[in-house]
């Protein structure tokens, strides 16, 4: 069986994370042999974490595979092509004037998509293909809401908030979402902060421009200390994790959810009579629409030193085709990464496909916040919700690892 | 002091003992029954159905699991792997702990102490330099080299349970075997072995199921689907976001009947040495 | 005499030393080859500040260690696996040589016993995870509890102990000491049975024979015997409560604020979360040496107490 360290001709060798996509996957790679007769290798290495450890030591070894996937944040992608263990797919995209590019949602590209004078110093291009699309929104459980004489779903924040005291009487709960991991609770957050100050000022804020202590990033604490007021999240949602969120709504313990694109397939997997509709988060500055994170679900890359460079960019070409895709999406309920694949998808879906239009991600912003800062911003949402901690004072904690973040850097790049 | 006094006092304490043994007891049954119940589910009803006998029995979940995360190859992989790193670190521990505890050499106790020190000091990032030093070994992808890694992972652990054995055992037999003109190996093999049956089974209980649930060290050095343990089948029910509960249940339920049965049968020898001591 | 056949003598000690060499040959090379190198390489990387990836490492000296010192949140995830080792030591060992003391005798029932006790720690943690998350969830659905332990408080009227178990600062972490003290104990208790089980019978017949009670032969013969045992049971309890993590990942998530932050959960935070690699083999080393310093301090009290 062919590894890594084989360079066989015709046979291109695939490292992937997705547990749920290995059986369709094989299905591909047999159809592909048939049509091509070349041999795609699909390995699947879980859970995610281990696998990330694997593309990193298999990169010291250099011995990565021809297609693989980078897990994380933008900074790690940056380091992967800095190092040389991505290949610059710009030049094939461009081809037949851009036909592949077109092809795909500008949006799950632009995950992948390094701009000129990008702070990472990555050459511009593309250097990742993206083979699904996801966002992340919030979802009302009809039959709840009718329950407690609720039409339709709250816009604004405010009506949110009435609707949620209302099912509360009759002994409803609110919200409910995976906030024991950072990250969603980060998402939120995000998405407000987007809502109450805009881009501009966020990025000015990770730049060290602005202070948390402002009074926009203070509104932006404060709507954790109003939701903790008014009762408004599940019990215990700081310590769950998402997929404990997932099983609640599935099971009708609460009305409302924050969760990705994905929860489709896993609430059709735990309740198929779940009777549940798609809304963004409802907005507190009317003026300004909601944004949500989304892009590319996930993204492959092929690796820069790979000897079957070409048959791999080919082969991911075939992968995003419409047909392809199509097959992808109905048989994993995602959203595909091919605009004309969007036709056979389930209501549900289509509804989460709307709103990519509002979708922004940290992957394709400018600036990106420092880790450290990020963590003690996350954790001190936390420590809102469980009412340890004011607004204030998490502003307050938030701007001190921010100072001491960028002293940091300072000193480390006077000493270069 | 009446018997029939004796009697009733002997009475009344054995019922608290089982009372606290059965309380005990149960709280450890409970999640198997769960889990085996759990198996005969679906996804729907899994988290609905309240009672401990499900409502309609699903025993096709566990041919499912078993033919969907292709479990007969990775079966095969993981006895392999069990028993080669469980022998391999029973012969060698046992020497090494034998050495230690009995036999007397320059920088006896200063190797004995790095090997506990190695205990202790997790190495978070160390898969970076294993897998380099592997690769150049040509080691990775093989099950040569995942089975060394998986010795050297149960060794210190294994060589200090053993040695606190050897030290609290008499050496008189040993003596009388040494008089008698045995080798130091055969001492060791026919004397002091025997005698450490007990700390012998609590090491291969130990390592047996350390090596049945890895999945870390596989997923790292192993590429092939063809040389995968067991774990690997089970990822298959663990998606990035859904979970397929029931298979996963099954799934869980097939791996750990093998743990169940090496433990029933090394724990006999635990007892055993309840004779052996006897006859010594 | 010894002097008379000196340079035989020693050439016979010096094949027996080198014989006895051979005993612990293939241990010591496994390990040079497999422990050894990576843990030169780690020490290297923890003078570094390196993101796991690029090909350029910079070396800082012994800035990461300045920087622990001053990490709070480091410190305190080592409170707080010092929390759940101390539980684990107390609640979890007595419970487990309790457990092996019966078992030890000639009891109904035993060999059952002997194996439901085993069973806690075969289980997965998906398994445990699922079920502590059932028992301990605080949420209400239609005005009742649905955790199994919530329910249980309203059924005996002990409302005003109804609780978010999982997301208060107060029980969080309690909680999850405990949970590990049950999964954990069915080692020490299978350690300890073999312990109590290599106790030579005679010393209690003699025991018997010289009219010692029950609690006497307890006294003088089980715990003097013993005590090797229980200071190993201790030192792989410490060592496996310090480490816990998946535990914590299972129930908690990534944590509730800083609560329930464990060493190896912050070591992790550091290398996959922050991608500073050198940085965690820092903690890394740091962790092992508290662990050591705290395990060889034992032996030596051990070692005194065993003396008087």
């Amino acid at each position: 069986m062919g590894c890594s360290q084989g360079n066989q001709a015709n046979v291109v060798n695939i490292w992937h994370w997705m547990t749920d996509r290995q059986e369709v996957f094989v299905e591909l790679a047999e159809q592909y042999k048939e049509q091509t007769g070349i041999e795609v290798n699909f390995e699947l290495y879980a859970p995610s974490d281990e696998y990330s450890k694997k593309i990193v030591a298999a990169a010291q070894a250099r011995v990565l595979p021809d297609i693989y996937g980078i897990l994380g944040e933008k900074k790690k992608r940056a380091a992967f092509i800095n190092s040389g263990f991505v290949a610059d797919l710009t030049e094939s995209f461009n081809a037949s004037e851009g036909a592949w590019e077109k092809s795909l949602f500008e949006k799950a590209l632009n995950v992948n998509r390094f701009k000129e004078d990008n702070i990472y110093n990555v050459k511009p291009g593309i250097y990742g293909v993206p083979i699904d699309v996801t966002n992340i929104q919030m979802l009302y459980n009809k039959d709840l809401l009718t329950k407690a004489g609720i039409k339709g779903y709250p816009k604004t924040f405010a009506q949110f908030i009435k609707n949620i005291s209302t099912l509360n009487r009759i002994g409803i709960e609110g919200l409910v979402s995976g906030w024991g991991e950072t990250w969603m609770v980060d998402c939120f957050a995000s998405n407000y902060a987007f809502n109450i100050m805009g881009e501009e000022k966020i990025m000015a804020t990770y730049r060290g421009e602005v202070p948390y202590t402002d009074e926009d990033w203070i509104k932006v604490f404060n709507i954790f200390k109003v939701l903790r007021k008014n009762n408004a999240l599940a019990k215990g949602i700081v310590a769950k994790g998402n997929k404990y969120a997932e099983q609640d709504f599935a099971l009708g313990r609460a009305a409302f959810a924050f969760n990705g694109s994905w929860c489709v397939n896993v609430y059709n997997d735990m309740n198929q009579d779940l009777n549940y509709g798609v809304m963004l988060p409802p907005v507190i500055n009317e003026e300004r629409p909601m944004s949500i994170w989304g892009g590319a679900g996930s993204s492959f890359v092929v690796n820069g030193i790979s000897e079957n460079k070409q048959q791999a960019i080919d082969f991911l070409k075939w992968l995003t085709a419409k047909d392809q895709q199509a097959f992808l999406s109905k048989k994993t309920k995602n959203l595909p990464a091919n605009r004309y694949a969007l036709s056979a998808i389930p209501e549900i879906l289509s509804q989460f496909a709307s709103a990519m239009d509002e979708t922004t991600h940290p992957s394709i912003w400018k600036y990106n916040e420092n880790p450290l800062v990020s963590e003690t911003f996350d954790k001190g949402i936390q420590s809102i919700i469980i009412g340890e901690k004011t607004p204030e004072e998490v502003a307050q904690a938030v701007q001190e690892v921010k100072v001491r973040e960028i002293e940091k850097v300072k000193k480390r790049s006077m000493r270069q | 002091m009446s018997i029939n006094r004796y009697k009733i006092t002997k009475t009344i304490s054995s019922i608290f003992v089982h009372t606290f043994l059965m309380a005990v007891a149960m709280t450890c049954l409970f999640p198997f029954i769960w889990m085996f119940r759990s198996a005969l589910m679906t996804n729907q009803t899994i988290f609905v159905d309240k009672g401990l006998i499900p409502s309609t029995i699903h025993f096709q979940n566990f041919y499912l699991a078993w033919t969907k995360g292709g479990f007969g190859m990775y079966f095969i992989n993981s006895v392999v792997y069990t028993v080669c790193v469980v022998f391999g670190i029973v012969l060698i521990s046992s020497l090494a702990a034998y050495a230690f505890s009995r036999l007397k050499f320059p920088g006896s106790n200063f190797l004995f102490y790095m090997f506990l020190a190695a205990m202790m000091i997790p190495l978070p990032g160390s898969f970076v330099p294993l897998y380099v030093l592997m690769n150049k070994l040509h080691l990775v992808n093989t099950r040569i080299g995942y089975i060394l890694c998986m010795i050297n992972v149960g060794l210190s652990l294994s060589i200090y349970i053993m040695k606190t054995f050897f030290d609290k055992m008499p050496s008189a037999l040993e003596d009388a075997a040494r008089i008698d003109g045995c080798s130091k190996l055969g001492i060791w093999l026919h004397v002091a072995l025997p005698l450490a049956r007990p700390a012998i089974a609590v090491v291969v209980i130990f390592n047996t199921l350390n090596v049945w649930n890895e999945y870390i060290l596989a997923m790292l050095l192993l590429n092939d689907k063809s040389l995968m343990p067991l774990q690997r089948g089970l990822m298959v029910f663990q998606g990035t976001h859904s979970v397929d509960y029931p298979l996963l249940m099954a799934g869980l339920t097939i791996t750990v009947a093998p743990v169940v049965l090496v433990y029933l049968f090394m724990q006999k020898h635990i007892i055993k040495g309840l004779t052996a001591g006897a006859v010594g | 005499m010894k002097n008379r056949v000196f340079d035989k003598f020693s050439f016979l000690e010096f094949k027996g030393v080198a014989e006895n060499y051979l005993f612990i040959l293939p241990a010591v090379v496994i390990f040079s080859i497999f422990y050894i190198y990576p843990f030169f390489e780690i020490l290297n990387l923890s003078m570094h500040e390196w993101n796991g990836i690029s090909l350029a490492r910079d070396f800082i000296g012994l800035g990461n260690f300045k920087e622990i010192m001053q990490d709070k949140v480091w410190w305190s995830s080592i409170g707080h696996a010092g929390y759940i080792t101390l539980i684990a030591l107390t609640f979890q060992n007595m419970l487990a040589f309790a457990l092996a003391l019966s078992c030890d005798r000639d009891i109904r029932m035993r060999k059952f016993y002997r194996i439901v006790f085993y069973l806690p720690p075969v289980l997965s943690e998906v398994v445990v995870g699922l079920i502590w998350q059932w028992i301990l969830n605080s949420g209400m659905q239609s005005g009742k509890p649905i955790g199994l332990l919530n329910y249980f408080l309203t059924k005996v009227h002990l409302n005003h102990l109804v609780h978010n178990w999982l997301s208060d600062p107060d029980t969080a972490l309690t909680c999850i000491a405990v949970v590990h003290s049950w999964k954990g104990f069915g080692w020490g208790f299978i350690i300890l049975l073999a312990g109590l089980q290599t106790i030579d019978r005679q010393l209690y017949e003699a025991a018997h024979v010289d009219g010692a009670g029950v609690f006497s032969t307890f006294k003088n013969i089980t715990v003097p015997m013993m005590v090797p045992v229980f200071v190993m049971v201790m030192i792989l309890t410490i060592l496996g409560s310090m480490q816990v993590f998946v535990l914590v990942l299972s129930m908690v998530g990534q944590g509730l604020v800083y609560h329930t932050e464990v060493p190896v959960t912050r070591i992790l935070a550091s290398m996959t979360g922050m991608s500073r690699f050198g940085y965690a083999c820092a903690q890394g080393i740091v962790f092992g040496l508290i662990l050591m310093i705290g395990s060889f301090m034992l032996n030596k009290i051990s070692k005194k107490a065993k003396q008087e």
